[in-house]
Order: structure tokens, then sequence, then C-alpha cells
């Protein structure tokens, strides 16, 4: 007996499809990079990874994203929890607002910034009469990476608390528990594998993020430079190896991101198993 | 510990788009008693639980008050009321083991009052052997029955030796032979720890059989406050009557002491005009011939004989509605009872519930019978 749309013929070119084009638009370019950054052998790769100015822009890179986590963290789940514990005039509107930073391309997230705290913005005139300098700065990529990634942890938590009600936190209230205990004991452990997602997710965005950083960064080499745009500045040098030396990087980066949250979702399938 | 309510009222929604889940009620429950909420959905019972319990604010105005014993509780935490709280679905916490969950209340405690380790530990194993869980402390609550689940919910919410015990349907999600299990339990509990407990149910069943009294609600309002068996005696309206069982209506017209309705007659000592009496299933007698009182032809649709009773359903021209009779096994045979047999009621007993809230009549005619 033969399911519906499960003939040999169907199911054998649909996954030869399904191979050749993650082969093709997946495997190869990823082959490539590592390729192409050991092209003129070990050494090059690694004289142009510890390249002064390389090492300055993956030292930017790790800071904007070490710092951008921890707000974002803090940040994701306050909003998560506002959403999805209490009801006020305007909640479905916040939710929706939550969505900007996807909706939008990073460049005009960049531009925007640029427009408000530059030197001649309307915040930045100000700033700068105070002699603070936000944009071509590091503080000019730190805030637009935590404008692009902000939503990536409330995302993973609202739908999340939504589904576990509030019902744990008011027998935790009956019981005595007051704020942080109750935040910590019944509150956390239950969101902990989403929100360990949601930072990943945040991870993997703040480390590639090219498109608004490039607005606001200046690209000066050893001071602004990102790592992405590092790559790009490399690659318009000529300096083929060197270019795709630190986009290899970026995709070990991205490599080791995939692990995790492959890790993860085994771990999550695996307790439902139990459960 | 007694809890009083005084002009308890809330309301739900913002300004222009309310509703009032409980118009202002006035409560007094007595130390050691067990009081069933009973209600259908949305008659505001499960809001009264939760502002006993301070999970649910009342309204400002009018100002209500709640005391437990003579503590005003009314601007009390939750937390600092000293309940007790068991919720429909147990809420457990599920990432935390069976003597976790127990412990949890003790372990919230102020540094000054919580007890060592080892109290704690021995606390919470002695409740995990009342409520018969003892060989489950390292289970988590997903490895356990509905049944078990609501007894470590009972335990945890038992663990800091609460005042006041209270219970949201707690055994609504449950199957029927557990359901009636742990109702017993929790009677046996109760009178063996002596708390105040109060329980809400949408079963009529459970409320009666549990309860030592009994709040009727519908709409917000409190119907009737009364033990178990005065309510299902003397009901004080139409809404406790209908709610408390099965209800058949005759609906007609009295003339000159005779109530009339299609081919139907029936003597009644009542004035000239519209009339509608409401009987019990159990207050209907079925007879192969009328009598001078009553004149009721009735054709029986369906028999379930299953159960102490024979149920018995009828049908006749001059009822909008199908009446339901219950039959004794004997009488059942005596009678030989089949299906499209023609047959007369005879009414051992009749209810009516005019307009007029207090006129409520219940009246025994033995006479016809």
């Amino acid at each position: 007996m033969q399911r519906i749309g499960d003939a040999p013929a169907v199911r054998r070119g649909l996954i030869l499809a399904a191979v050749a084009l993650a082969g093709l638009f997946l495997l190869l370019p990823l082959v490539a990079i590592f390729a192409q950054a050991f092209a003129e052998g070990v050494g090059a790769f690694w004289s142009n990874v510890s390249d002064e100015y390389t090492v300055a822009a993956i030292a930017l890179t790790l800071f904007v994203t070490l710092m951008t986590i921890p707000v974002n963290l803090v940040f994701g789940v306050a909003l998560a929890w506002l959403v999805t514990r209490f009801t006020f005039p305007g909640r479905r509107l916040l939710q929706t607002l939550i969505d900007i930073p996807f909706a939008v391309s990073p460049v005009v997230a960049g531009l925007v910034y640029l427009l408000l705290y530059g030197r001649n913005g309307w915040i930045g005139g100000w700033l700068d009469a105070h002699d603070i300098q936000l944009m071509f700065a590091w503080p000019g990529i730190l805030m637009v990476t935590i404008f692009v990634t902000c939503p990536f942890v409330a995302r993973e938590l609202i739908p999340l608390m939504q589904a576990q009600g509030s019902r744990e936190e008011e027998a935790a209230v009956t019981l005595g528990a007051r704020g942080w205990t109750l935040f910590r004991r019944v509150t956390l452990p239950n969101i902990r594998w989403a929100l360990l997602y949601g930072v990943i997710l945040t991870n993997a965005r703040a480390v590639g993020e090219f498109g608004a950083v490039s607005v606001v960064s200046g690209a000066i080499r050893g001071e602004t430079n990102t790592l992405p745009l590092h790559v790009e500045l490399l690659y318009q040098d000529y300096n083929t190896v060197g270019a795709f030396a630190s986009a290899a990087l970026l995709a070990l980066i991205a490599l080791f991101t995939l692990a995790a949250k492959a890790g993860l979702e085994w771990r999550a399938a695996r307790r439902e198993a139990i459960a | 510990m007694s809890i009083r309510l005084h002009n308890v009222a809330k309301t739900f929604g913002k300004p222009g788009r309310q509703t009032r889940a409980l118009e202002p009620v006035n409560l007094d429950i007595h130390d050691g008693e067990l009081v069933g909420l009973l209600g259908p959905s949305g008659s505001g019972k499960t809001t009264l639980l939760r502002i006993i319990a301070g999970l649910e604010s009342a309204d400002r105005e009018p100002a209500g008050r709640i005391l437990f014993g003579d503590r005003d509780v009314t601007q009390v935490h939750v937390r600092d009321r000293r309940i007790g709280f068991v919720f429909q679905h147990y809420a457990l916490f599920r990432h935390m083991t069976v003597f976790d969950n127990v412990a949890f209340g003790l372990t919230v405690l102020p540094r000054k009052s919580r007890p060592s380790s080892g109290e704690i530990r021995a606390r919470v194993l002695r409740l995990l052997e009342m409520v018969q869980l003892e060989a489950f402390a390292s289970r988590y609550p997903a490895q356990l029955s509905g049944g078990q689940q609501q007894r470590v919910s009972l335990a945890r919410a038992l663990a800091l030796r609460p005042d006041v015990l209270l219970l949201d349907e707690p055994f609504g999600a449950l199957d029927a032979k557990v359901r009636q299990e742990l109702r017993r339990w929790l009677r046996h509990l109760h009178d063996e720890l002596n708390f105040t407990s109060v329980f809400v149910t949408h079963d009529q069943e459970e409320a009666l059989e549990l309860s030592d009294r009994v709040v009727v609600m519908s709409n917000g309002r409190i119907e009737q406050i009364d033990a178990p068996d005065t309510l299902y005696r003397a009901p004080a309206n139409r809404f406790v009557f209908e709610f408390l069982g099965d209800v058949n209506h005759l609906e007609g017209e009295v003339r000159n002491g005779v109530l009339t309705c299609g081919d139907a007659r029936l003597a009644v000592e009542l004035p000239d005009g519209p009339e509608e009496l409401l009987l019990r299933p159990h207050e209907v007698r079925l007879t192969e011939a009328p009598n001078a009182e009553a004149h009721l032809p009735v054709t029986v649709t369906a028999i379930s004989p299953v159960g102490a009773e024979v149920r018995v359903e009828l049908e006749a021209d001059w009822l909008a509605k199908p009446w339901l009779a219950t039959v004794r096994h004997a009488d059942f045979e005596r009678l030989e009872l089949a299906r499209g047999q023609r047959l007369f009621a005879v009414p051992r007993r009749w209810h009516r519930f005019p307009e007029n809230r207090d006129a409520a009549t219940h009246r025994t005619s033995e006479a016809i019978s």
C-alpha cells in the first residue's frame, strides 16, 4: 500500500533537487571561502589573520558583541514579561513595534541613527557641543547593533511565556515568594532554553552585522573597523587571501553558532521525549 | 479562621466597556467550615475565590472589606494572607521535583523564620506521606498522573500551615473515578486538620456531597447559602432549583382550581391565571389510568435501565420539552414499560417560583395519590 505523494520517482527527484541546491548554494560557497583563505598556504593565512588591523577588527567585533548580549538579554526579558504578564493600553502596538528592526533594512537604520546622532543631527548637535561623539566611533556601532538585534530575545520568549501562562508564578506568590526569588526560582528556569536560543541568535547577528554598522562606523582601520567591514576593505584592496581569511573567521563563528543551536534543539527534543 | 466578606464587588474592563463579574456580596464563612461555591461558568465564583485569596483585588467603589478572623486583610498582599491555594490545573513548578515543589514555600521564607534544612526535609516528607506520595519525592510533575499532581499541589499548599485553604475547581480536570476518591479524601483531610476551606465547582453533586454549606451563584450574585439538604429540599428560587438537578416543566392556564394545557389537566389550589409548575424526575409517578386530580397522558419514548432507578423519557402533544421520570426497577417490571407505551403521569409533589422571589411554593400533593 502506497501513500499519496510517495511515488519512488517523486521521492528520489525531490531528494536529488534538495541535495543539489544545498550543495550549490550552501556547501560550495563555504568550501570556497576556506579554499581561498588557504590558497597561498597556512603561512599566508596566519600572517593575514595576525595582521595588526585584522586583530583590531576581531577585538572590536567581539567587544561590541559582548556588550550587545547583556543589554538585549535584560531588555528582551523585561519586554517579554511586560507584554505577557500585564494588560495595558497599547500592548498590541508595542508587540508590533518590537518587529521594526526586522522589517527595516539595516542600512536605513544606520542612516536614521546618523541623522539623529551625527554632528549635524538633531541630538548630535547637542552632543557635539558637550564633546560627546557617538557616530564614527564604537558607541555608534554598539547602538546600531543593539537596534538590529533587539527583537531576538523578546521574540523567542513571548510565545513561550504566553503558552506557559502565569499560573506557576501565581502559585509561587501564594507560597510567599517575592520579586527576585520569584524570577530566579520559577520564571527563569522555565524560559532558560528559549533565552539561550535568543542569545545565540543575537550573537550571530551582532558578529555579522554589516549594513547598519557600515553607515555609522566610518571604517577607520584599527579603530572603527569591524570584522565584516574589514573583509570588504581587504577585498577592495585586491588582498583576496586576506579578505577570505577574515571571512573564514566569520564563517567559523557562524558554524559554531549553528552547532550550538543544533545542540540546544537536540536537548529540547530529548527532554520532551522524557516528559 | 473565619472569613467574612462585606460588600465585595468586582468589575473588569476599562470605563465605558465594563462588565460586572461580581455584584456587591456579603458572605460569612465560619471557622473550620468547608464551603463550596457552586455556579455555572461566568457566575463569578472563581472571581470571588481569587478575591478572597488576594490574587484579584476587589473594586474600590463600593469599598468592600475582607476579614480573616478579626484581621482585616482587604489591603494585605497575597503572600502575607496566610492562605493555601490549589489551582485547577495544579500549577506545579514543572522544573522541580515533587519534593522541591512541596518544600518551595518553606525555602522562600525569610532567613529568620526559615526552618533548618533538616526540619524542612522532615516536614515535606510528612506532607508527602499524608498525600500518599512519599515514593514519588524525586519524580517530576510531568511523570505523575493528574490525581497525583493534584495531591502534590495540595501538599504544597498545606506546607506553610495556612489559616485558610482555597481550591479552584480542584477536581475539574480529573476523570470521574479519581474525582470521587479525591473528594472523599479531601473531606477526611479537612475534618482531620480542621482548617477553613472554600472550593469552587460547577458540579452540583460535588458541591452537595463535600460541603458543610453551599453558596449558589449566578451572574455575579449569591442566590442562596444553605446546607446541602436544605438547599435541595427548599431552593430559594427557580435558578437554584433548576441548577441543582433535572427539571420537568408544566405550563398552563388555571381556571377554577384546574390547570389545563392541551388535553392535560391537573387539580391545583391556585388562583386563576397562567402558571408554571416544576417537578423533579423522582416526583413523577407513572400509572395506567388517570385519577380524578391528574389527567396527564404521556408516551414513553426512551428507557435507560442503568443504575438504581430506571430513567424514562416521556413525550406528549401538550409538552414543549420531554419529561424525565425515574421509576424503581420493581415498578418498571410491574408496569412492563416499553417504548411507545401510553401512560399517565401523576405528580407526587410540585414546586412553583413566581416572579416575586419570596413566594416560592413547594406543595406535596399527597391528597392526589
